[in-house]
């Protein structure tokens, strides 16, 4: 069976739209009917996604890939990229400037928690070039 | 399967077919058909929005009437605490109390009353950390059905206490049959309701058999004769028809109450269904798991803005300050910290049909959506209701479950009759949204 594709793109620097995607995103999978853990984990990795695009990339996009055994997402920016990616999972560990933390924002728990509610992760990046997070969540 | 009773209906006669109330709808289940609406009864919570906006006042609530107290030998009123904020220059509830006797009611029981009640079971409750957080409200029905609709993930999030007018009904009725020998049939327990969503659920009621509430009547049925009985000012002797609730109580009046009985700054409060819906999202992804209680109402402004209240809701909230002001904390108090089995909703809250799912299986689904993406490319987009649906993505929705065609949108109709009858004025037949113009005059970059 053929799949279904969404596109969604973020926009950078507005905190008001970072969820915007992942609610569209969660309202499609509910219409077709994935299990509610499916649904919620995925939403809760993609606004994670939304949020560290909007905070250190200045926005990016989100392609989603649809079958009925497995949600794949792609989190793309063309932002500054991440140096040491170990250390960028260690949660706490965070590189959000201080006006973001005061909005609440900037834990250093994006990574680890995108880790924590998908089956698949894996981090393409480039310094001055941009990161691409590859996700997996699967319908078991 | 028991078709399930839905308070808000509408009067055909009155329907002029318009797409007022389509769109105001939070879960989309109004559509217009042959010039008139239709309430799409799984889908509908009875939260009142479609009444507020109908400006041909098609839509109405099905209640009782007081006349049906008379089939009750004692007969006890359970004023709802926006009831009390209906007034002016009241300095508290007491006059109200001893009026509504006259409108051939034995007895008065205080919704507020048993309200402290359940703040008071809630912080017991709360205190023990057993219940799932954040922990929400569940007072207002239409709330609670809407998470029975569209967020199931959340059922075990709700409180599980009956609502304080469950309670004060059965606290009334077990005081009556005490105090009059009385079998409990024989005593009509009748809300005085602001809102809707209120007397559906006693038709539907969560957790309990039957209802312990025998019949609603509005506030603003009754307003109007019990303004004029509080005028005269006539001298009643109703032994305890004291106001027996403090501040806490009546406080569940407006949106923020409930959580201000909770006695814990840890919590969240909104009103209004859009609101409440975003709210839910937030908590559905988890981001607000640091906060302890969450309180929705589905008015806006709470109860005092239900829409069978008189009183504008921002008035309303005002009056309900002053008399406020000088009331005591709370008035009732639980026993002891052991929380009464009859205070806990019965069994488990059941999720209702899912009804916002395209179809039962994931691959029949995605075919589904397919098919609306393909759709939605071809739709104008307009939300324009034209077609008796919300917009345009209720429309392919519709479309793809069967209830709906194509040709019902009048600008694809529009379209496809031009390229059927390869008609030279193709272009004057588009709908004016998507004809081609010339017009430069606009304020449009023109590339």
């Amino acid at each position: 069976m053929e799949s279904i594709k969404l596109h969604y793109d973020v926009s950078g620097n507005d905190f008001t739209c970072a969820g915007e995607a992942s609610g569209k995103i969660k309202r499609e999978l509910k219409g077709l009917g994935f299990p509610n853990e499916i649904v919620r984990n995925v939403a809760i990795a993609v606004y994670e996604g939304e949020i560290n695009m909007v905070i250190h990339a200045g926005g990016g996009v989100i392609d989603v890939e649809i079958t009925p055994e497995c949600i794949a997402l792609d989190l793309i920016d063309e932002g500054p990229g991440i140096p040491d990616v170990s250390l960028a999972m260690k949660e706490g560990f965070s590189t959000a400037p201080e006006n973001v933390r005061q909005l609440g924002f900037g834990a250093g728990m994006g990574l680890p928690n995108i880790k924590k509610y998908t089956d698949e992760m894996v981090i393409d990046t480039k310094v001055g070039v941009g990161t691409t997070i590859h996700l997996k969540v699967f319908v078991k | 399967m028991n078709k399930y009773f839905h308070s808000v209906r509408l009067d055909k006669d009155k329907c002029k077919g318009c797409t007022n109330c389509i769109k105001r709808c939070p879960t989309q289940a109004i559509r217009v058909r042959a010039g008139k609406a239709h309430i799409i009864n799984e889908r509908c919570i009875d939260c009142g929005e479609c009444v507020r906006v109908c400006p041909h006042h098609a839509k109405y609530i099905s209640r009782d009437s007081l006349s049906q107290i008379v089939d009750y030998k004692y007969r006890i009123a359970l004023p709802a605490p926006a009831l009390y904020a209906q007034f002016n220059n009241l300095e508290n509830a007491t006059p109200i109390l001893r009026a509504l006797p006259l409108m051939g009611f034995d007895a008065v029981f205080e919704v507020a009353a048993a309200a402290e009640l359940v703040s008071e079971a809630t912080r017991f409750l709360m205190k023990e950390n057993k219940l799932k957080l954040p922990v929400i409200s569940s007072a207002c029905p239409a709330v609670v059905r809407l998470i029975r609709v569209r967020f199931p993930d959340l059922l075990e999030n709700l409180l599980p206490i009956n609502s304080p007018v469950e309670l004060a009904a059965r606290l009334a009725r077990e005081k009556a049959v005490k105090e009059t020998g009385l079998k409990p049939q024989e005593i009509g327990v009748f809300f005085i309701s602001p809102c809707p969503a209120k007397i559906t659920s006693f038709k539907n009621p969560l957790g309990v058999e039957k209802s312990n509430v025998d019949g609603a009547v509005g506030i603003n049925d009754i307003y109007p004769v019990l303004v004029k009985i509080m005028e005269k000012g006539d001298r009643y002797d109703i032994p305890d028809a004291e106001q027996n609730s403090g501040i806490i109580g009546m406080s569940w009046a407006s949106s923020g109450g409930e959580t201000s009985g909770i006695l814990n700054d840890n919590t969240l409060h909104a009103d209004g269904i859009e609101n409440c819906m975003k709210i839910l999202e937030e908590v559905e992804t988890g981001t607000l798991d640091s906060i302890d209680f969450i309180e929705l109402n589905a008015c806006q402004g709470g109860c005092v803005g239900g829409c069978l209240t008189s009183e504008n809701p921002y008035i309303a909230k005002t009056r309900l300050r002053k008399l406020r002001k000088y009331a005591p904390v709370s008035c009732n108090t639980l026993q002891s910290e052991e929380i009464p089995d009859y205070f806990f909703i019965d069994g488990e809250l059941e999720p209702c049909d899912d009804v916002m799912k395209l179809a039962d299986n994931v691959a029949e689904a995605m075919m589904r959506m397919k098919r609306m993406n393909e759709l939605l490319e071809v739709f104008p987009g307009l939300d324009c209701g034209t077609c008796g649906t919300p917009g345009c993505r209720c429309l392919a929705e519709d479309i793809v479950r069967g209830f709906a065609k194509e040709d019902d949108c009048v600008f694809r109709m529009k379209q496809n009759l031009a390229q059927m009858q390869n008609c030279e004025t193709f272009e004057s037949l588009i709908p004016a949204p998507f004809r081609e113009t010339n017009d430069d005059n606009d304020n449009n970059d023109n590339n």
